[in-house]
C-alpha cells in the first residue's frame, strides 16, 4: 500500500469519527411529552422544547417564581403541543424573559414533575416588525 | 417635510451600478478576446465603465449615510437604526447594522479592492476585473429593491417609513416624520462595533481577489501563473479575516455577557471556517511556489474559502439558523437570491475545475516522510478537517430543511453543550496543528533526513519541555490534556523562535512571517488553555441560604446577590455595591444617579447637588447636565481585600425598550490574569409597589429601626424656605431630621410637614437605595413626638458573576503576533510578486 493510500483512509476515518460523533452528540427537538418519555426510558440526553411562556386570559405572563436569593427562578412553559410544564433555572432571571414571543429550553426532565433547563434561548419582539410609530412629533 | 430627494438619488445610484457592473463585465469580457488592437480601446471602456460603478456605489453609500446623518427619519433605514441621540462614530455602526448597509459595506471593499488590482496588475486585469464585476452584479442587486410582478429583487435602504410600515398614521397624514428614530441595538453602542464589521467585511472581499485570478488563470490556461500575484492576496485576506475574528471575540469579551471571548456560535462559525481553509491554502500555495505540488488542492482550497464566504452569508442572513444562533438576523427575502449567488459561483468554479482538470501539471512523484512537501500537506489536511468538523454541525439546521424540502420530518438540534463538543475536537486537532509547525518549519527551511531531524529537534525539544515543566508547576495544571496543550504550545513557539533566530542572523526579517505566525499559534494555543480551561466562577453565592428542595442546594449557584452597601465574600475579595452611577459630559469618572434627576429631554439631567471630582467643581446644584446615553447604568462595585480597598469595578447595563436588559462587563486587568464581572439581574428602578404603611411615633433624640436600619430622630426644624414651594404668611413649615444608618454609610432623609390655614401638605423623603419612604404624618406637640409614616420596599441589589482568567494576556499577546507574521509574509510575496510583473512577465 502506498503511503497516501494510508493518508487517504486516515482522513476518511477522521471524517466518519466527526460525522458520527456529530449525529451522536446532536441535540433533537422534542415536545414536553416526548422528553419525559425519553427521561422515562431513562436517556438523560439534553433536549430543545420550543413553546411560549405561560399566560393568563389577560395575556399576563404568570407563574414566574424567583428563589430569594435572585440567582435561580421557575416558570411555567407551555410547548407547542399546549403541555404545561414547570420549568427551573439555575440562573437569574434573563432581562425581558416576560416579554419573550418565544422561548427555547435547552435540559431534561429532572424528576415527573419539574423539568430543568441548562439553557434558555429567547425570541423577543423585534423591532422590525414594529406597526407602531410614535406620533408624539405630530 | 419628507426629502425624497437623497433616497431618490441613493436608488437611482445603485441602478446605475447594478448596469454598469454588467456592462463592465461584458466589456472586460470583450478586451480578454479582442485582438491585440482593440484591446487598448476596450480596456479603456472597461475601466471607465468600472469608474462609474465606483462613483455609483459610493453614492449609494453616501447617500445613505446622508440619511442617518441628518436624521431622515422618514426614511426605514434611519427610522430603525438610528435614534437623534446617537453620537456620530455610532451612526457609523447604524450604517450597518442592517443588513443593506452591510451589503453596501462589501460593496464599497470590493470597489477599492477592484480599483487597487486595476493599478496593480497588467496581464491579470481583464480575466480578474471580469469576476469582480460579476459579483459586483450579485452584490449590488441585494439591495436592488426592484419589484417585477410577485418577484421581489433586493430589498433597498432607501425606502420610506410610510412604505414599509402599515401605520395609519400615513393615511392620516402622508407626510409625517417620526420625532426619533427607534436607536441602535445597544450592543453594537461600542467602539468595536464601528471598526469590526469593516475589518470582516474586507475580509469577505478579499476572499474574492484569490478566487477571481484563480478564475483568470483557469479560463486562460495559465494554470501555474496565477499562484503568484495571489498568494500575497490570499495572505492578506486571511490576515485581514483572522483580525476581524479577534476584534469579534474581543468585542464579545468587552461587551456581551457571555462570560467568554468564543461562544461556538453559529455566527462565528461561519467566519472561522473561511479562514482556516484559507490558511490551508496559502500553505498549499506556498509549497507550490518552492515545488511545484499541490496545485490541485490550492485550487481546490481558494475555490472552497470563497463559497464557504458566501455560505456563511447565506447561513447567517437568511433565517435559516432560525433560533439556534444568538446573533438572528431577520430574513429580508434575499435568502433566494443569496443562494443563487452562491450556486452560480460554485457552478462556474466546479466547471472551470473539472474542464481543465487533466492539464492542470500535478507531480507524479510519491512525497517522502522527511519532505517538506508531506507536513505542509499534512497541515492542510489537519485545517481542512478543523473546518469540516465545525461546518457540519453548524449547518444542522441547513439539513433539517434540505430533509424537509423533500417532506421528510428531522428535529435535530444543535449539541446542546456546543462549547464542550467542539473543543473536544478542536483542541486535539490545534495540538496537531502545532506540533506539525514545529517539524514542519525545520524541514522547510533545511534538507532533512532521519538523522538531522533528530538532530535538529533535541535542543528545542530539551528547552521545551523544561520550560513546559515550569509552566505546569507554576500555573498548577495537573489535568494530563492541558499538559499536552503546553507542550505542544512551547515546543512550537521554541521551535519557531529557533527558526526565527537563524533566519534573523543568517538573512533578512523579511522572511520570518511563518516562523512568527506560528509562534504566535503557540501562545494563542496556552493563551486559550489557561483562559478557557482554567476559568473559574468566583461568584458562588456563600449567603447560606436553604431552601426546602434540598436537591437545589447541591447545585451550584453562579451568581451573588450584592445588596447595597453591604460587604459580601467573593472567594478572597469582599465586594461592596456602592450604588448607580451615570456617564457625564465634562466630568471625569461617573457620577452617582443620586446627584441628578432627569428631565423630558434625552440625555439631559439635573444636577441635584454640586458635582465635584477631586476638589474640582464640574457642576453647580441646578445646573443641566449632559448625559452621555442615558440609558446606560453604571454600577459601582467597591473590592476590598480584608479592610484594604483593591479596586473598583463599574460593569454597565442598559434598559432598551426594544432589547430589553442588556448587560456589559466590566474587568479588572492583571498582568496574568483577568477578573471579569457583569450583572446578571439588576433592580426594577421604575415606580416601586410601596409595601403596606408602617407608623412609628418617636419623640427627639430617640433611635428605632426601620426595618433593621437603626435611624436615629434628631429632630424638627421649622422652615421659612423650601425649594419648589412658595411659604405665604401664617403657613406653618417643619422638617423632621432623620439619620438612616446602613452599614458604613449615614444616610439623611427629611420629610416635609406643611400647614396652610386647615390644609396639610406633607413632603415624604424617599430613598430608593435603601428602598425606604419616610412621610412625617403628624405633628403631636403635648406628647412631643413626631409621628411617622413608613412605607418600604426592597434595597437596591446587583445580581454579578464573577470569573477568573488567567493568562488571557498571552491569547491577546499571540494573536498580535500571528497578525504581524502575516503582514511580514504578505509583505515579502507582493515583493515577489511585483518585481516579476515590472519584468514584465505578468
Amino acid at each position: 500500500m502506498k503511503k497516501g493510500h494510508i493518508i487517504g483512509l486516515g482522513i476518511i476515518a477522521i471524517a466518519i469519527l466527526i460525522i458520527v460523533s456529530m449525529i451522536g452528540d446532536a441535540s433533537t427537538y422534542e415536545s414536553f411529552e416526548t422528553a419525559k418519555a425519553m427521561k422515562m426510558k431513562g436517556e438523560a440526553k439534553p433536549i430543545h422544547v420550543v413553546g411560549e411562556l405561560k399566560k393568563s386570559l389577560s395575556g399576563i405572563v404568570e407563574g414566574i417564581e424567583v428563589n430569594p436569593d435572585k440567582t435561580s427562578f421557575y416558570f411555567m412553559m407551555v410547548d407547542n403541543d399546549g403541555t404545561e410544564q414547570k420549568v427551573f433555572y439555575n440562573e437569574p432571571v434573563p432581562a425581558d424573559f416576560a416579554r419573550a414571543e418565544q422561548v427555547v429550553v435547552i435540559g431534561s426532565y429532572k424528576n415527573e414533575e419539574l423539568f430543568v433547563a441548562d439553557k434558555i434561548l429567547m425570541k423577543c419582539p423585534s423591532k422590525y416588525q414594529e406597526n407602531e410609530v410614535s406620533t408624539a412629533g405630530m | 417635510m419628507i426629502n425624497t430627494f437623497v433616497g431618490n438619488l441613493g436608488h437611482f445610484a445603485v441602478i446605475l451600478a447594478f448596469v454598469s457592473s454588467l456592462i463592465t463585465a461584458y466589456a472586460y469580457y470583450q478586451y480578454i478576446k479582442a485582438s491585440e488592437l482593440d484591446k487598448a480601446n476596450w480596456r479603456l471602456f472597461s475601466r471607465i465603465s468600472f469608474y462609474v460603478h465606483s462613483v455609483a456605489s459610493v453614492t449609494v453609500a453616501l447617500a445613505l449615510f446622508e440619511i442617518i446623518y441628518s436624521h431622515r427619519f422618514e426614511y426605514f433605514y434611519a427610522y430603525s437604526h438610528s435614534s437623534k441621540a446617537l453620537p456620530v462614530h455610532y451612526m457609523i455602526s447604524s450604517f450597518w447594522e442592517g443588513q443593506e448597509g452591510a451589503f453596501i459595506l462589501w460593496i464599497f471593499w470590493n470597489v477599492v479592492l477592484g480599483l487597487v488590482l486595476i493599478h496593480t496588475n497588467k496581464f491579470w486585469e481583464g480575466p480578474v476585473m471580469l469576476v469582480f464585476a460579476l459579483v459586483q452584479a450579485f452584490l449590488v442587486s441585494m439591495i436592488l429593491g426592484v419589484v417585477i410582478g410577485d418577484l421581489k429583487i433586493g430589498s433597498s435602504p432607501f425606502i420610506l417609513l410610510r412604505d414599509a410600515l402599515n401605520a395609519p398614521i400615513f393615511q392620516i397624514n402622508p407626510q409625517f416624520v417620526p420625532e426619533d428614530g427607534t436607536g441602535l441595538n445597544p450592543l453594537l453602542q461600542n467602539i468595536w462595533m464601528v471598526i469590526h464589521p469593516p475589518t470582516l467585511f474586507l475580509g469577505y472581499a478579499t476572499t474574492l481577489v484569490p478566487f477571481a485570478f484563480l478564475m483568470g488563470g483557469l479560463a486562460t490556461k495559465k494554470y501555474a501563473e496565477w499562484v503568484r500575484p495571489a498568494l500575497p492576496w490570499a495572505q492578506f485576506s486571511a490576515m485581514v479575516l483572522g483580525m476581524g475574528i479577534i476584534m469579534g471575540a474581543y468585542w464579545a469579551y468587552v461587551t456581551l455577557n457571555f462570560g467568554g471571548y468564543w461562544n461556538w456560535d453559529p455566527v462565528e462559525n461561519a467566519v472561522y471556517v473561511p479562514w482556516l481553509i484559507m490558511v490551508a491554502g496559502i500553505h498549499t500555495m506556498i509549497t507550490f511556489r518552492k515545488s511545484s505540488t499541490a496545485l490541485k488542492s490550492s485550487m481546490v482550497l481558494v475555490v472552497a474559502s470563497f463559497i464557504l464566504v458566501l455560505y456563511a452569508t447565506f447561513l447567517v442572513r437568511s433565517g435559516v439558523l432560525g433560533d439556534s444562533s444568538v446573533h438572528s438576523f431577520t430574513d429580508l427575502g434575499l435568502s433566494g437570491q443569496l443562494l443563487i449567488y452562491m450556486l452560480f459561483f460554485l457552478f462556474v468554479a466546479v466547471f472551470l475545475l473539472a474542464r481543465n482538470w487533466k492539464n492542470i501539471p500535478t507531480s507524479d512523484k510519491e512525497a517522502s516522510v522527511y519532505s517538506r512537501e508531506f507536513w505542509i500537506f499534512i497541515g492542510a489536511t489537519t485545517l481542512a478537517l478543523m473546518a469540516f468538523q465545525v461546518i457540519l454541525p453548524t449547518s444542522i439546521p441547513v439539513w433539517n430543511a434540505i430533509v424537509e424540502i423533500f417532506g421528510g420530518i428531522s428535529n435535530m438540534a444543535p449539541p446542546a453543550d456546543q462549547v464542550g463538543f467542539y473543543t473536544k475536537f478542536q483542541l486535539w486537532f490545534a495540538v496537531a496543528l502545532a506540533l506539525l509547525t514545529a517539524v514542519g518549519q525545520f524541514f522547510w527551511w533545511n534538507k532533512m533526513d532521519g538523522k538531522t531531524l533528530r538532530e535538529a529537534l533535541v535542543m528545542p525539544y530539551v528547552i521545551s519541555v523544561i520550560l513546559s515543566a515550569i509552566i505546569i508547576v507554576w500555573g498548577k495544571v495537573y489535568d494530563i490534556s492541558y499538559i499536552v496543550v503546553v507542550l505542544a504550545g512551547t515546543f512550537t513557539i521554541v521551535a519557531n523562535s529557533t527558526i526565527l533566530f537563524k533566519l534573523v542572523k543568517k538573512s533578512t526579517f523579511k522572511l520570518a512571517g511563518g516562523s512568527l505566525a506560528h509562534i504566535g499559534l503557540g501562545m494563542v494555543l496556552i493563551g486559550v488553555m489557561f483562559s478557557s480551561g482554567y476559568s473559574e466562577v468566583i461568584s458562588y453565592n456563600l449567603s447560606g441560604l436553604t431552601y426546602s428542595n434540598s436537591w437545589e442546594d447541591e447545585l451550584n449557584k453562579e451568581h451573588v446577590l450584592l445588596w447595597i452597601n453591604k460587604p459580601t465574600q467573593i472567594k478572597d475579595y469582599t465586594a461592596i455595591y456602592r450604588g448607580r452611577q451615570k456617564k457625564v459630559k465634562g466630568v471625569p469618572g461617573l457620577v452617582s444617579v443620586n446627584l441628578l434627576k432627569s428631565t423630558d429631554t434625552t440625555n439631559e439631567a439635573i444636577a441635584l447637588d454640586d458635582i465635584i471630582v477631586k476638589g474640582k467643581t464640574h457642576y453647580e446644584k441646578g445646573d443641566i447636565v449632559t448625559l452621555i446615553l442615558e440609558e446606560n447604568d453604571y454600577f459601582q462595585i467597591d473590592y476590598y481585600k480584608g479592610d484594604q480597598y483593591q479596586f473598583t469595578l463599574n460593569p454597565m447595563s442598559q434598559f432598551n425598550s426594544s432589547m430589553g436588559l442588556i448587560s456589559s462587563p466590566d474587568s479588572r486587568r492583571f498582568l496574568n490574569r483577568d477578573l471579569y464581572t457583569f450583572v446578571s439581574a439588576i433592580n426594577d428602578y421604575e415606580d416601586p409597589e410601596w409595601r403596606e404603611d408602617e407608623y412609628y411615633d418617636v419623640t427627639p433624640g430617640e433611635t428605632f429601626f426601620i426595618s433593621d436600619f437603626v435611624t436615629e430622630f434628631e429632630g424638627g426644624e421649622v422652615l421659612t424656605q423650601i425649594d419648589g414651594i412658595d411659604l405665604m404668611g401664617g403657613d406653618v413649615a417643619v422638617k423632621a431630621k432623620l439619620s438612616i444608618m446602613d452599614f458604613d454609610v449615614e444616610k439623611r432623609l427629611e420629610p416635609i410637614f406643611i400647614i396652610r390655614g386647615s390644609q396639610v401638605g406633607r413632603i415624604p423623603a424617599i430613598d430608593h437605595e435603601l428602598g425606604v419612604k419616610v412621610e412625617l404624618e403628624n405633628i403631636i406637640p403635648e406628647k412631643n413626638q413626631f409621628s411617622f409614616k413608613v412605607n418600604r420596599y426592597q434595597k437596591d441589589y446587583v445580581v454579578l458573576k464573577a470569573i477568573v482568567k488567567p493568562q488571557i494576556n498571552i491569547l491577546w499577546a499571540g494573536t498580535i503576533i500571528m497578525l504581524i507574521g502575516f503582514c511580514v509574509a504578505i509583505y515579502r510575496r507582493y515583493d515577489e510578486f511585483s518585481k516579476m510583473r515590472d519584468k514584465g512577465l505578468e
